[in-house]
């Protein structure tokens, strides 16, 4: 395992919105929905405040891993356009203060999920900021072009956490919905490298398209959604979801495999024919189609969990009871 | 430790904000653990074994 290069030192005083950025609030926003999806649709009845605790827990442990990544990454970081200026690489915050912000936030998070909800939660999320910071940013990230798919558990657990705080369990249908986002994550970041895949090279960092080229992930994307979808349709089979989620599966699932076909018959991600020079190759041609798909993927899981969500909350009827 | 270089409003002001921000998260993580314990201690007391 590389350890990280030297970290640069903070050019300008830290303001404690700095502090907040190294907690990544967008993905901890997403964090909160999908282990609010597991704790509503276990069904168990839990103190609401206690629930509410479940939930902020998972969020700082994800803000936690997040600081830490940021500590170990800023050197990839600051190689990539989109990442540049983030509180490390930017000299707003030194690589020390993020690694000391990320394991006060672990330990603060993982000891009050123990004594406030169950050990099996807080030991769920030591584990899932353990893979994130350590399997995922430390090794897989710098090491294979399947980093995403083998580190995407990382993301794919906050549903499970969820489940087991309300319950103390964590059954098949918990599992089903981290295998929903764990099967989402490779063509959702996929399709979003390939038209940033030059930014990843700059930085070193081997994802799909770099290592293997885009041609090879273009028909990844497809094989993997043709995957994705009937995972996202069976917890209508084991009557988790209902008749309006089977609906909202099956039609956005028709919807994410023609984007994705189109994706894999598309130039996405292809590079200019340099022996040309007339302006007439349309480079950008296809990377329409990846920044469709990739802005479809984020619509569709939301919609999955949201439907899930609606149909615990208002008490909607399961399919199995209609049939 | 602070570098006396830096030494500016804009430090001292971040600085202060960085203060009040720690106080703030201390006062909410004890408060969240008084709370914790109530709601836990109820449930028990509900329900003992």
């Amino acid at each position: 395992m590389a350890m990280s290069p030297a970290l640069p030192t903070a050019r300008t005083p830290a303001r404690w919105q700095d502090f907040v950025q190294l907690l990544k609030p967008r993905v901890m926003s997403l964090v909160v929905f999908t282990a609010l999806t597991g704790l509503i649709c276990a069904g168990a009845k839990i103190n609401p405040f206690l629930g509410a605790v479940a939930i902020l827990c998972v969020t700082v442990g994800a803000g936690a891993s997040a600081s830490l990544n940021m500590w170990y990454d800023a050197d990839i970081d600051a190689k990539m356009r989109r990442t540049r200026g983030r509180p490390v690489p930017a000299g707003r915050v030194q690589g020390a203060d993020a690694l000391a912000l990320g394991i006060v936030l672990s330990l603060f998070s993982v000891m009050l999920m123990g004594m406030a909800l169950n050990w099996l939660a807080a030991g769920l999320l030591a584990f899932t900021i353990v893979f994130y910071a350590v399997v995922y940013t430390m090794w897989l990230k710098r090491w294979t072009a399947q980093n995403i798919v083998i580190g995407g558990l990382a993301g794919a657990l906050p549903p499970v956490i969820g489940w087991a705080a309300a319950t103390g369990a964590a059954p098949l249908n918990a599992w089903l919905l981290c295998a929903i986002i764990f099967m989402w994550t490779p063509p959702h970041f996929w399709a979003l490298s390939l038209y940033t895949s030059e930014d990843y090279e700059k930085a070193g960092v081997p994802m799909l398209p770099v290592v293997k080229g885009a041609a090879v992930t273009r028909r990844h994307i497809l094989v993997y959604s043709l995957l994705f979808v009937p995972i996202c349709l069976a917890p209508a089979a084991t009557g988790l979801g209902g008749v309006a989620y089977l609906s909202v599966a099956a039609l956005g699932g028709l919807v994410f495999l023609v984007l994705a076909w189109r994706v894999s018959v598309s130039r996405a991600g292809d590079r200019p024919d340099e022996r040309q020079d007339d302006g007439l190759y349309d480079v950008k041609a296809g990377a329409k189609d990846a920044r469709n798909l990739f802005a479809f993927s984020i619509l569709y899981l939301t919609l999955l969990f949201a439907t899930l969500l609606a149909e615990h909350l208002i008490g909607l009827p399961a399919l199995k009871a209609l049939i | 430790m602070s570098d006396p270089s830096n030494e500016g409003e804009a430090f001292v002001r971040a600085r202060r904000g960085r203060n009040i921000a720690i106080a703030v998260g201390l006062v909410i993580f004890v408060v969240l653990v008084f709370f914790v314990t109530i709601a836990r201690l109820g449930a028990n007391a509900v329900a003992p074994f």
